[in-house]
């Protein structure tokens, strides 16, 4: 009934209440997070723009290196793609974008021959590679949303370790960059082989070769120090990738649960309203009852009622009888008494005493019970103040009741 | 006197930039090397080092170096390195602690890992002043 739709309502509130506590805190905290994550991926920017300048120095110098980083396959046939998710959920499309862009690729690879191996970076990835049935290569995850240099450095190994064994012959990097707190974009860029290309890309802003690469002096040989140097780049391709993606999930979270905190409050809103209508229902309804049960019980209760406000019209409660003047003078005698002909005061006649009638006044008795106070009313509504006093209706009444009932 | 703009850097951050007057290094097989303003172009690889930065005021900064490169054009001199620690955030103890540890473990076996850890330790000990006295033959 109405009572247990009201209760029922009332417990989704407080529901709907402590979730949006929820996401209003993680909302904030994520907030707070964005700022720290951005000033980690400018933090990286100029290890990644001067190692980016570096290669290209060395490129320029014509360093003929053996890196097998730097050796491209022939045939393809194995593309490993490192995706970087987050651990967790509730930041709304952010999991979603990559690991479809991630699926599209595999696809498109499958069709046309090509084999796969997947590197899930958070657990999102590899839950939702797993479930589809997908082979996954390796998994790392924990730090998602604070990425450190050593976690890029082992990522980095993995791969460079499965290049050069030649179970892969690409690597593709697939994750979220961070463009500013309102703009990320899903993006998948090639991480080995190395090409010229692939150095000039990357998070680090381009580097444009201000001057043709001057005449450096190499120690040891630039071979060398490019074979060294390579591992370190794709690291640091790596690193910066993961502080995209941080950053990322920071802000998709922030934006996932400010939506969530904002449609908390909307249910809120409409609950409540359902609620009080219900509650108000259940109000109206009860008085219904009430009223349909006390008509209901007919000729008793008006009895009863006599009972109950005879001392209240006496007391002169004008405030009352003014609010409920017939019902109350009517209840004085109606069903007691049989009706006298109230025409026989003088001063009343067909109209006054219509009008009376209107109101329930029908017998001696009840003009009798009359209180100065119902005098002066009666007077008012009949337009002439003061006659009920003057013509003495009252005195004739309780006389007219005398020669009638004696007494 | 002429300077340089001399930058430390590794991924996480910038550790250093500031100008200055001398760097002293050590690169892979080549020894120390000391970088004055107006060196040529230059590009090295580096080994665990304690490299010292003369700064513009005549002071000298000490750090660590755990491998990485140097890269002079210009006037500027930049040091990448996955790892570096500037002297004052080097924990003494706990490098003469794993000194002692690594050639523990060298004095029994070859060990690639320990030879790297013992030459971290060495460039973590240089730069805060020296190897020290702590027991244990070089």
């Amino acid at each position: 009934m109405a009572g247990g739709q009201e209760r029922i309502l009332r417990g989704r509130i407080r529901t709907v209440q402590a979730t949006k506590k929820i996401t209003r805190a993680m909302e904030l905290i994520a907030a707070s997070r964005i700022v720290k994550a951005q000033q980690r991926v400018a933090a990286a920017v100029p290890y990644s723009e001067q190692i980016t300048e570096v290669v290209k120095d060395l490129a320029a110098a014509g360093g003929a290196s053996q890196s097998p980083l730097l050796a491209g396959r022939d045939v393809v046939k194995t593309t490993a793609y490192v995706v970087i998710t987050a651990d967790r959920g509730l930041c709304g499309g952010y999991n979603a974008g990559v690991q479809r862009a991630a699926e599209g690729e595999i696809k498109a690879g499958v069709l046309n021959g090509a084999d796969y191996s997947i590197i899930a970076i958070g657990r999102k990835a590899e839950g939702y590679f797993r479930f589809r049935g997908y082979r996954i290569g390796a998994t790392f995850a924990g730090f998602s949303d604070n990425p450190t240099y050593a976690h890029a450095k082992e990522i980095g190994q993995h791969v460079m370790d499965l290049y050069v064994r030649g179970e892969v012959d690409r690597v593709e990097l697939v994750y979220t960059r961070f463009i500013s707190a309102g703009s990320q974009e899903v993006v998948q860029r090639p991480l080995v082989p190395l090409d010229r290309a692939t150095v000039a890309g990357g998070d680090g802003k381009g580097v444009d070769a201000a001057g043709v690469a001057a005449d450096f002096e190499f120690e040891p040989d630039p071979g060398t120090i490019l074979d060294t140097l390579l591992p370190r780049y794709v690291e640091a391709r790596i690193y910066a990738a993961l502080l995209n993606a941080a950053a990322s999930e920071h802000a998709f979270r922030q934006r996932a649960m400010k939506s969530a905190t904002d449609n908390a409050e909307e249910l809120i809103k409409s609950l409540s309203r359902i609620m009080n209508r219900a509650r108000q229902d259940s109000i109206t309804t009860e008085i219904m009852e009430i009223v349909g049960g006390a008509e209901a019980l007919g000729g008793d209760a008006k009895k009863v009622r006599y009972v109950e406000l005879g001392p209240l019209s006496n007391d002169g409660f004008d405030g009352y009888l003014d609010i409920r003047p017939a019902s109350a003078l009517a209840a004085t005698a109606v069903g007691v008494l049989e009706p006298d002909d109230i025409e026989e005061i003088l001063g009343i006649g067909p109209v006054i005493g219509a009008h009376l009638r209107e109101q329930g006044v029908t017998t001696f008795a009840q003009i009798a019970a009359w209180t100065p106070e119902d005098a002066a009313r009666i007077g008012d509504e009949i337009d002439f103040p003061g006659r009920v006093e003057r013509e003495e209706w009252i005195e004739q009444a309780r006389r007219l009741q005398a020669d009638k009932y004696g007494n | 006197m002429a300077t340089m703009q001399v930058e430390v850097v590794s991924p996480e951050r910038m550790l250093f930039s500031g100008e200055a007057t001398q760097v002293i290094t050590r690169t892979l097989g080549g020894g120390e090397i000391a970088f004055l303003p107006g060196h040529a172009p230059f590009l090295g690889a580096l080994v665990e080092n304690h490299t010292r930065i003369t700064l513009a005021d005549g002071a000298v900064l000490d750090l660590a170096v755990h491998g990485g490169f140097v890269q002079v054009s210009g006037t500027t001199v930049s040091i990448l390195s996955d790892q570096a620690e500037l002297a004052e955030q080097i924990d003494r103890q706990r490098a003469m602690a794993a000194r002692d540890r690594a050639e523990e473990i060298l004095r029994r076996e070859h060990d690639a890992e320990a030879s790297a850890a013992l030459a971290r330790a060495h460039a973590r000990l240089n730069a805060t002043g020296g190897l020290g006295t702590a027991a244990g033959a070089h």
